[in-house]
């Protein structure tokens, strides 16, 4: 069952009919099949129409959607063989950061990824995605091992940003992050990122300076949340839809402006209507990239790597 | 009106003194009403309470370089491409704070010697536009960075920001990676990063270049974070920490240095300085 955004609520209305008429139609009612087939053209068609001119605040609820597929999801649709491997060294285990070794197409990878959950349970063990300085550090410890061994590393971003709490910011929280950039930068590998959800601030780019970045077609990636610019710039919270517009959060906006490589396109309705083939279309995404980067040696990869970020901002 | 001010008024010499609003400043922190040129000649720091005040680029110049040095020109980058505007116009925002501010934008550099050894130095100003992080402070610390290499000195940097501006939203976000590709090529070419965290550091400034420093200082008292407070207070729902995020309880956990006095400043980057140039260069 389909949990419905506040903008869908005409296509909800229909869906409801739909389901209403189908509940009477007991008895092969010709009737009432012929209307349904016609709710069912009128449904599809509004829910096409919707989300092929989803506004930027629009889009921020989809990457947000509660059943929208995260990365525990895509280690299953999309990878094979995946081997979690766990802790920093220095001093926990953070499941809002999840990292191993994986398989995409046979092709052997290092993948690491924000996972958000997806009940109450799940987001308290994974903390709503949001990761402190011991997942940055164990991002950073994979990284340098896919170095070592000459794995290609993805990752998968989805967070609203890194953790603010106190215990985050004794443990260096910021240190972390700058570090986990630094890594990203270092790697002696390929490096693909793909933000599949929410790409919030320092906390996604720490896992996200790569040299192909992909952006599913309704996930965002701002400096700060929509919320968080409407109440500091605006001084109210009631401006997140116009703060979204105005920060350029979408994946079409971000391509026009040379920030990511490739919008990889979701199923109409959204990924969590039908994540198998956003899975499948994310893996021929990534693996594409992937095979673009082979055989370049790793001078190369740092070059590309570096000159894609310092071209932003010069003239 | 009393008959005093009748007085006053009839006497031209006693009506109005032209006296201006900041002769006598009150200390943020302690309350102590202080000289203003007493306080600047004391670094801008409260004689009583010893609370470092917030200086501007041209101040800091004068604190840490010997006489003679430059000031280097802030390189120019695309002007407002996201054409933004929350309640005012970004591009009227810019030009507020150009009227208020000597230099053209948030971060500027100066190439100079600190007590005889040569280096670049950049500082980050609060007063424009609470020091925040856009194309152009990013692109003046990729300057500064390829400046210190091309002079073979090291590239020291006293930090103050709010964060990345939000004018320019995901391209201050790409100033993160971008500021850290500078830094590592400073690391290539093996001269020394030496980080001055004064008050405030906090968002994507503290998360990219300001935390990679070989060596890191914080002047005393100095707000130094990743979150905001109250984004923390928000979550947590508590009553945080005494001194939390302060260069005091940075140092106790293990985050910086050394926390420095501005009167020592000068010297303690000189002998830093002086221990991780491979070769002096006078």
């Amino acid at each position: 069952m389909i949990s419905f955004l506040e903008f869908e609520k005409p296509i909800a209305a229909l869906e409801a009919r739909i389901a209403e008429l189908r509940a009477t139609a007991s008895d092969s009612d010709l009737d009432i099949e012929s209307e349904i087939a016609k709710l069912e053209k009128k449904s599809a068609a509004m829910l096409t129409s919707t989300y092929a001119r989803l506004s930027p605040w629009q889009k921020t609820q989809v990457a947000r959607h509660p059943q929208r597929p995260h990365f525990l999801d895509y280690v299953k649709l999309a990878f094979t063989d995946f081997v979690p491997l766990g802790g920093d060294r220095l001093y926990g285990e953070d499941q809002a950061i999840i990292g191993g070794l994986a398989r995409l197409d046979g092709r052997k990878v290092m993948l690491i990824g924000h996972e958000k959950g997806h009940d109450t349970a799940t987001r308290i063990k994974h903390n709503f995605g949001m990761g402190k300085p011991e997942g940055y550090r164990k991002a950073i410890r994979l990284m340098e091992m896919a170095s070592k061994f000459g794995l290609p590393v993805v990752t998968l971003v989805d967070t609203s940003g890194a953790f603010p709490g106190v215990e985050a910011e004794e443990r260096g929280q910021a240190e972390a992050i700058a570090r986990s950039t630094e890594a990203c930068l270092a790697l002696q590998v390929p490096m693909v990122a793909a933000i599949v959800g929410e790409g919030g601030s320092g906390g996604a780019v720490a896992l996200a300076s790569a040299n192909k970045v992909l952006m599913l077609e309704h996930a965002v990636y701002s400096v700060i949340s929509p919320e968080g610019a409407s109440s500091i710039l605006w001084r109210t919270p009631d401006k997140a839809a116009d703060a979204a517009t105005a920060m350029k959060v979408t994946a079409q906006d971000l391509l026009g402006l040379n920030v990511i490589d490739a919008v990889v396109p979701e199923p109409t309705g959204g990924a969590h209507r039908d994540p198998v083939a956003t899975a499948r279309a994310l893996a021929d995404a990534i693996g594409s990239e992937l095979a673009g980067l082979e055989g370049k040696s790793s001078a190369e990869l740092l070059n590309q790597r570096e000159e894609r970020f310092l071209a932003i901002g010069s003239l | 009106m009393s008959w005093l001010s009748k007085v006053r008024n009839s006497l031209s010499s006693l009506a109005k003194r032209d006296t201006p609003d900041n002769l006598w400043m009150k200390c943020p922190s302690c309350g102590e009403m202080l000289y203003a040129k007493d306080f600047e000649a004391n670094l801008s720091v409260c004689p009583r309470c010893e609370h470092h005040g917030r200086i501007g680029a041209q101040a800091r110049f004068e604190q840490i370089l010997d006489p003679g040095f430059t000031v280097l020109p802030t390189p120019r980058v695309a002007e407002n491409p996201l054409n933004f505007r929350d309640t005012k116009k970004y591009p009227d925002r810019l030009k507020a704070a150009r009227a208020a501010n000597p230099y053209p934008d948030a971060l500027t550099n100066a190439i100079g010697t600190i007590e005889g050894i040569k280096a670049v130095l950049g500082v980050q100003d609060f007063k424009f536009m609470g020091g925040s992080m856009g194309m152009a402070v990013g692109e003046t610390f990729v300057a500064g960075v390829e400046r210190a290499i091309a002079e073979k000195c090291g590239y020291v940097i006293c930090t103050a920001a709010g964060g990345a501006r939000m004018q320019e939203g995901i391209l201050s976000l790409m100033q993160m990676p971008k500021t850290t590709v500078a830094t590592r090529r400073l690391a290539a070419a093996g001269l020394p990063y030496i980080v001055v965290l004064t008050d405030p550091t906090t968002g994507g400034v503290t998360a990219s270049f300001a935390m990679l420093g070989d060596v890191q200082i914080a002047e005393p008292g100095a707000l130094i974070g990743f979150a905001g407070q109250r984004v923390i207070q928000d979550t947590i729902r508590e009553k945080l920490p005494d001194g939390f995020q302060r260069a005091e309880y940075l140092h106790d956990h293990g985050m910086v240095d050394m926390v420095v006095h501005r009167k020592d400043l000068k010297t303690t980057l000189a002998t830093l300085l002086g221990y991780l140039n491979r070769k002096e260069v006078a």
